[in-house]
């Protein structure tokens, strides 16, 4: 399983050092057109080709990551930010009343289906990158909540646990000095598999256009302005498209691996 | 097992309660006048006035989402304000299209998802599983309607197999059918990527079960086993994924559309939200959510039907 953790780190890397690289550098500048050089198949010049305003594809690919990932990004830091205090917290009361309603609002939001409500907010708030990042981020919130209180309910039971209490210490410190420095391995693995699903989420989003909005390219909407074009030029459909499916793989490779080293336990399952 | 359902009865109601007062609340907030917009620009003052009473507009609050939630339970779901006819009509027209996708995706899903999955787990470590797993790590990878347009690209441009696009309408049900092919396979892939891998692992568990060495024992075949005991418990883990997948099929069919050109209900509501038709997009979310809740709740229920110990929890 090592390989695959090798593999996935690489592939999402790749992703993140592309998007990094364009905030200083790109191969061509993505603002100027150049309507000769229009759809283009890719060349030693464009090594990707060039979109229906002549714009060099890899160039706006790297910004586009920039967008792309930052959605994806931010929602799961939503996701965490609340997500995981609500499920500590439900944790730490857990089968009182209020754990009872935590668990419930989040069963509630599960069984919104996810994009549905992302169109209905963006159409409320009308569509742009922050709404879809919201969008987003507010279904990430029951899994962390799930997560972390499915994470954290064993542990109350521990000896050193019991010892912290008993040395009075309050729930709220506990569930921050002790249980969440134990529960990080399990939230790095879904915030790994939350990303990677927000990548996907935010490609949808952008490409029927509730997403980031013109002129902020994302790998979405590049993918969106090729849905007109890509029988003529297939390469402005497909390169964008690849981008998502290898850094949504590399993050999910890299999820699996990261679970299977940091659990030893799963490794006998698979 | 009554007690049971009564209890799950009970969430599921007041899953759609809140559910509604949510979709209802966020209608709420958004800004425009659906009278001056149905009216136009040059309307009289007067003249949208007595369209707002008419529509209700002036009502309390409380009462409107009564009126909006009693007319639903009623089949009424209020006038298009773009369309000028009934909602329940228009949604009626759609979802001839849009229930048949999801529904022929899901069957395209289970028919490739199975046999791979109790391949993958029969042959555990070896060359079938490592392939078709490396192949459900893509497929999971793949955003649906760029597959969509790859599919298109090939069986429709290239090959001509398929329309590219647009539905030629029941009256002819096998070009009905071609015409939805492309969709739903577009929609069935990473479906039954995440189908194929639960069952693997669930027959991989059950498999190593006390009562599977037990049958083997007594001298069942090793595919008599598989059949007969191991697949029928690890279906049960499927069968829950099954029921959550068909919200993603159905959201997931939103945006397919719009890659075919289909007159689904995905289409609908994106006609809607740019016409500002709120009327039309409140009650497809709200049928949406509807048939989510549903099917969890029926899931549910199967799930306790076929493994006693959740009832006696319940």
């Amino acid at each position: 399983m090592r390989v695959s953790l090798t593999l996935g780190l690489l592939l999402a890397g790749m992703a993140l050092a592309l998007a990094l690289v364009s905030a200083i550098w790109t191969p061509h500048d993505i603002q100027a057109m150049a309507l000769a050089d229009k759809l283009n198949p890719p060349s030693p010049k464009h090594w990707l080709g060039t979109d229906q305003f002549g714009r060099d594809i890899l160039s706006m690919l790297m910004v586009g990551a920039r967008t792309t990932i930052a959605v994806a990004l931010v929602a799961v830091g939503i996701g965490m930010a609340f997500g995981v205090p609500l499920g500590l917290w439900a944790a730490a009361v857990s089968g009182s009343g209020l754990d009872q309603a935590i668990m419930r609002g989040n069963d509630l939001i599960f069984a919104f289906p996810s994009l549905v409500i992302a169109i209905l907010i963006t159409a409320v708030f009308g569509p742009s990158a922050i709404n879809a990042i919201l969008a987003i981020g507010i279904f990430n919130i029951p899994v962390f909540a799930r997560v972390t209180r499915a994470g954290a309910l064993p542990l109350w039971t521990l000896d050193y646990v019991r010892a912290a209490r008993i040395a009075g210490k309050g729930a709220a410190r506990i569930s921050l000095e002790h249980l969440l420095p134990n529960l990080m391995n399990l939230l790095i693995v879904q915030g790994t598999i939350q990303f990677s699903l927000g990548i996907l989420a935010e490609a949808g989003l952008s490409y029927v256009g509730l997403g980031a909005q013109p002129p902020t390219p994302s790998w979405g909407r590049m993918l969106a302005e090729a849905q007109t074009l890509f029988a003529i030029a297939p390469h402005v459909a497909i390169f964008p498209g690849l981008a998502i499916v290898l850094t949504v793989l590399g993050l999910n490779l890299a999820g699996d691996g990261l679970r299977d080293a940091l659990d030893p336990r799963l490794r006998r399952a698979r | 097992m009554t007690r049971y359902i009564l209890r799950q009865m009970l969430s599921l109601i007041l899953s759609l309660v809140v559910a509604s007062l949510v979709i209802f609340a966020m209608i709420e907030v958004i800004p425009g006048d659906p009278a001056s917009f149905m009216l136009g620009l040059n309307a009289r003052p007067e003249t949208i006035a007595a369209l707002r009473d008419q529509m209700g507009l002036n009502d309390p609050l409380p009462l409107r989402y009564l009126h909006w939630l009693g007319g639903m339970l009623t089949g009424d779901f209020g006038t298009s304000y773009t369309y000028k006819v009934p909602v329940a009509d228009l949604i009626a027209d759609r979802i001839v299209v849009s229930l048949p996708l999801a529904l022929y995706a899901l069957v395209l899903a289970m028919a490739v998802a199975v046999p791979v999955g109790l391949l993958a787990a029969v042959r555990r470590g070896r060359v079938p599983d490592l392939a078709t797993m490396g192949v459900a790590q893509v497929g999971v990878a793949l955003p649906n309607f760029w597959f969509a347009m790859l599919l298109v690209l090939v069986l429709a441009v290239r090959l001509r197999w398929f329309p590219a696009g647009g539905f030629p309408g029941w009256s002819d049900p096998a070009a009905a059918l071609k015409a939805l092919t492309l969709p739903a396979i577009a929609l069935a892939l990473p479906q039954a990527a995440i189908l194929a891998r639960v069952l693997r692992s669930a027959l991989i568990e059950t498999l190593d079960q006390d009562y599977i060495r037990t049958a083997r024992a007594k001298g069942l075949s090793r595919s008599q086993t598989i059949l007969r005991h191991a697949f029928r418990n690890a279906l049960i883990p499927t069968l829950t994924i099954l029921g959550m997948q068909f919200s993603f099929l159905l959201a997931g069919a939103i945006i397919i559309e719009n890659v075919f050109y289909l007159p689904g209900l995905g289409r609908l509501t994106f006609q809607a939200i740019t016409q500002r038709d709120l009327i039309v997009v409140e009650s497809v979310v709200m049928l949406l959510v509807f048939a989510v809740i549903a099917v969890t709740f029926l899931v549910d229920l199967t799930y306790a039907l076929a493994d006693p110990r959740l009832r006696r929890q319940g």
